[in-house]
């Protein structure tokens, strides 16, 4: 049964360990899910946040998420409107990457709204002088387009293939995928920008403000959310493949689309921390003074938040990874490259910290001092929750559906029927198409 | 929210978020009825019968 499902001319485990693997990281699962029906049923008191802590350890991680999975939107984006036919053989994985992280998203805000039967509430009674409801109107469609582009990777199993109507359905959903393209990444423009715009816009915290462009609704924090998750997601997306081909022992991917990729990641990562400094300086010398504040005030007196944090993001976190990435000897070291998308994923993941944690975090108020933030157990493990989630669909997927269409030629197994070597890959121009 | 609630205002803002929401989902919406309707109608005529590809 379990042979049957697996993809021609390529080899997979035996079904004990994948089961085994299944059942471990299935354990760390069902914790998660403990801590979040608790969260259901007990209500949002089992968690730390509080009257300063609105947002907290889920928000981090929700924002974190999105970025890192911003590799589906901008890698389906160099694709299917810059001719970047090479990314095909990454694209698949792109597109499970992003499905988990924004399904995790969800999920992670299913459990931060409190009563999960009222988020309906967003959509019918939706304020539409709020950044988050753009945001919420954006995440739920980009989802279901999400959704849409990893259902025909779905139908490309070598038994639901088999079925005339799945097979017709996965082809005219691969013809038809430009048009979700596109609107994938009308919507992921939007939401990556409104989540930058919901720190920029908060004027009574004069360590996230940024004033508007050109007086728009829309703070420099906006566009720079938007950039860095376009920078940083496909340096996810490529950490994620070396170490699925790590833990899997094979060559997945060749290399001129993981350069190529990291190439784009790396310009995109440089530009973009080019332009955070600018931000960060505008701030330090106009922003914060005009606010009443020395920019150092938000940096001193507690005990986690030191100037440390934006050398970290900007500098170790943002310059090293984009220059290892740019020069062409250092991006094809594996050591550099691999490195230099962990301090990206690092930076990118700090950054969001920052904007959500350091901002609840300092004081406002002449009276008020720092308050630092220590989640509760439930909080942690919901956070860890989706990271099994998505372990295990990995898992899933990458046994059973043809996610990679160089692993074939990449990794022959002996005895394989040549004649049916199409069968382990999706053909050309039937990869997932993803924005 | 659709202009009949009680709470829709003719302004803007609506026109913006409501405007974005709507396309978003009849794009979605239409797409998705055209691919299922063409894998009916491809089926009943026998394409893609038990090969690959």
């Amino acid at each position: 049964m379990d042979s049957a499902l697996i993809p021609e001319g390529v080899k997979r485990c035996a079904l004990w360990k994948f089961l085994l693997g299944l059942a471990v990281v299935g354990g760390v699962l069902v914790w998660g899910i403990i801590a979040m029906l608790l969260c259901w049923i007990k209500g949002l008191n089992q968690t730390n946040m509080n009257d300063y802590y609105g947002f907290a350890l889920w928000i981090w991680a929700d924002l974190a998420v999105i970025a890192l999975g911003g590799g589906a939107f901008f890698s389906g984006l160099l694709k299917y409107v810059f001719g970047k036919d090479d990314l095909k053989n990454i694209i698949n994985y792109a597109v499970l990457i992003g499905f988990i992280c924004y399904s995790s998203a969800l999920l992670i805000l299913a459990i931060d709204v409190g009563q999960p039967l009222r988020s309906w509430f967003i959509f019918w009674h939706a304020n539409v002088h709020s950044m988050l409801t753009e945001v919420a109107f954006c995440l739920s469609c980009y989802f279901a387009v999400l959704t849409i582009e990893y259902i025909p990777l779905i139908l490309e199993n070598r038994q639901i293939d088999k079925v005339p109507f799945f097979h017709n359905l996965g082809h005219n959903m691969h013809s038809t995928m430009a048009i979700f393209a596109a609107t994938g990444a009308f919507l992921s423009f939007f939401h990556q920008g409104s989540l930058g715009g919901v720190a920029g816009v908060l004027f009574g915290r004069p360590f996230a403000y940024r004033e508007s462009i050109l007086n728009t609704i829309w703070p420099y924090t906006f566009f720079l959310f938007t950039w860095s998750a376009a920078a940083y997601g496909p340096s996810f997306t490529l950490f994620i493949t070396w170490l699925t081909e790590k833990i899997t022992r094979k060559k997945l991917v060749k290399n001129n689309t993981i350069y190529l990729l990291a190439k784009i990641s790396g310009w995109m990562i440089l530009t973009y921390i080019i332009a955070k400094s600018a931000d960060t300086l505008y701030w330090v010398y106009q922003t914060a003074p005009a606010k009443g504040f020395n920019w150092d005030f938000f940096f001193q007196n507690n005990a986690l938040y030191g100037k440390w944090i934006l050398f970290v993001e900007i500098i170790v976190c943002g310059f090293v990874p984009g220059l290892l990435l740019v020069f062409k000897s250092s991006r094809e070291n594996s050591f550099l490259r691999v490195a230099a998308t962990f301090l990206g994923i690092i930076g990118v993941s700090l950054n969001r910290w920052v904007m959500v944690l350091q901002t609840m975090a300092a004081p406002v108020m002449p009276f008020d001092t720092w308050q630092l933030y220590i989640p509760s157990w439930q909080e942690v493990a919901t956070t860890i929750l989706p990271v099994a989630y998505g372990v295990i669909l990995i898992m899933i997927s990458y046994r059973y559906l043809p996610i990679f269409p160089q692993e074939r030629e990449l990794n022959p197994v002996e005895g394989a029927d040549p004649d049916h070597a199409h069968a382990a890959a999706p053909h050309i121009g039937h990869e997932a198409t993803v924005a | 929210m659709f202009p009949f609630c009680f709470e829709w205002v003719w302004d803007m803002g609506h026109y913006v978020f409501h405007g974005g929401l709507w396309y978003a989902l009849t794009v979605i919406g239409l797409g998705m009825t055209y691919c299922v309707i063409k894998a009916v109608v491809d089926t009943v005529q026998g394409k893609g019968g038990g090969h690959h590809h």
